[in-house]
């Protein structure tokens, strides 16, 4: 793969205000992904958590920003938002837990998937998040 | 999954069986479909991990492109005759998908693809 020692950092801002857009920052980063020639199956893992914790920032947030990191090892992507944060994180990580509201719904949202496939999908997530204040989550795939 | 003897159908091949009006992607007709996936919630479709699919659904926001192209998805066929909007349409474009509307509603379309050959699975199912 064409990734030396360096490290490739990017910043996306993640608009809240219109749902219908949501997802640019994870586009552009499997684009970024395909071109460094990370392999297809890894970029779709990628692909997929980052989208679903971007669509969460946008849904349940308000918006937020994505921080992207790829080295020789891993992908690193950090999603932070300064919504109301998770009061129980466990209940949120179980499948078919959603707060999501019915105009969501509509969408073919809200179907409390969204971080179970997160878990599913990367090597490691962490997520850090106080009520009042904002989440982060924390999503590690490895190459 | 078997196809008179392939273990493909083309894109052509599909939208002929659903009676399908092209609305955008003419590139993709000669492609290969393996299998398909019918689903209303976009998270089905996100734990739905298979090369070649064609995605049958009921929703026509632009979060079904989206999710389609996070998937390498690159053919949405609209079901029950739902016509998404223009914006719709040029964003699939863009991202190279191609899409048909079909009059049929969801369970016929899966039947009819089904009962063609069309059988292959989700690797999570
Ligand atoms: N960034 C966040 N800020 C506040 N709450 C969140 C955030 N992310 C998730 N949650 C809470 O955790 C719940 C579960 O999230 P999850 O992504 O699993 O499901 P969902 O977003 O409701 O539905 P789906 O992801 O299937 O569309 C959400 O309904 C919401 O209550
Ligand atoms: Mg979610």
């Amino acid at each position: 793969m064409g990734l030396s020692n360096s490290i490739i950092r990017q910043n996306y801002i993640i608009p809240a205000d219109d749902f219908s857009l949501a997802g640019e920052a994870s586009s552009s980063v499997k684009k970024m992904l395909n071109q460094l020639g990370v392999p297809p199956k890894t970029v779709k893992r990628v692909s997929i958590a980052m989208y679903e914790a971007e669509i969460n920032a946008v849904i349940h947030a308000g918006g937020g920003t994505a921080d992207v990191a790829i080295d020789k090892e891993k992908v690193l992507i950090t999603i932070n938002d300064e919504g109301p944060g998770i009061p129980d994180v466990e209940l949120a990580m179980k499948e078919g837990f959603s707060t999501a509201p019915d105009s969501v719904r509509e969408m073919g949202f809200g179907a409390g998937m969204g971080l179970p496939n997160i878990k599913r999908y990367a090597d490691k997530l962490d997520i850090k998040t106080e009520v009042g204040k904002g989440t982060r989550v924390q999503i590690t795939v490895l190459l | 999954m078997k196809c008179k003897g392939r273990d493909y159908m083309k894109v052509s091949e599909i939208a002929g069986i659903l009676e399908a009006e092209l609305l955008t992607g003419e590139e993709n007709l000669d492609m290969e479909v393996h299998c398909a996936c019918g689903a209303d919630l976009m998270s089905d479709v996100m734990a739905f991990v298979k090369e070649n699919v064609v995605l049958l659904t009921g929703l026509v926001n632009p979060q079904v492109v989206r999710t389609a192209e996070m998937m390498d998805i690159k053919v949405i066929v609209f079901v029950r005759g739902k016509k998404p909007d223009e914006k719709v349409i040029e964003f699939a474009k863009d991202k190279g998908i191609t899409i048909f509307i079909t009059k049929h509603p969801m369970f016929i379309a899966c039947g009819k693809l089904y009962s063609s050959g069309v059988t292959g699975r989700g690797v999570w199912d």
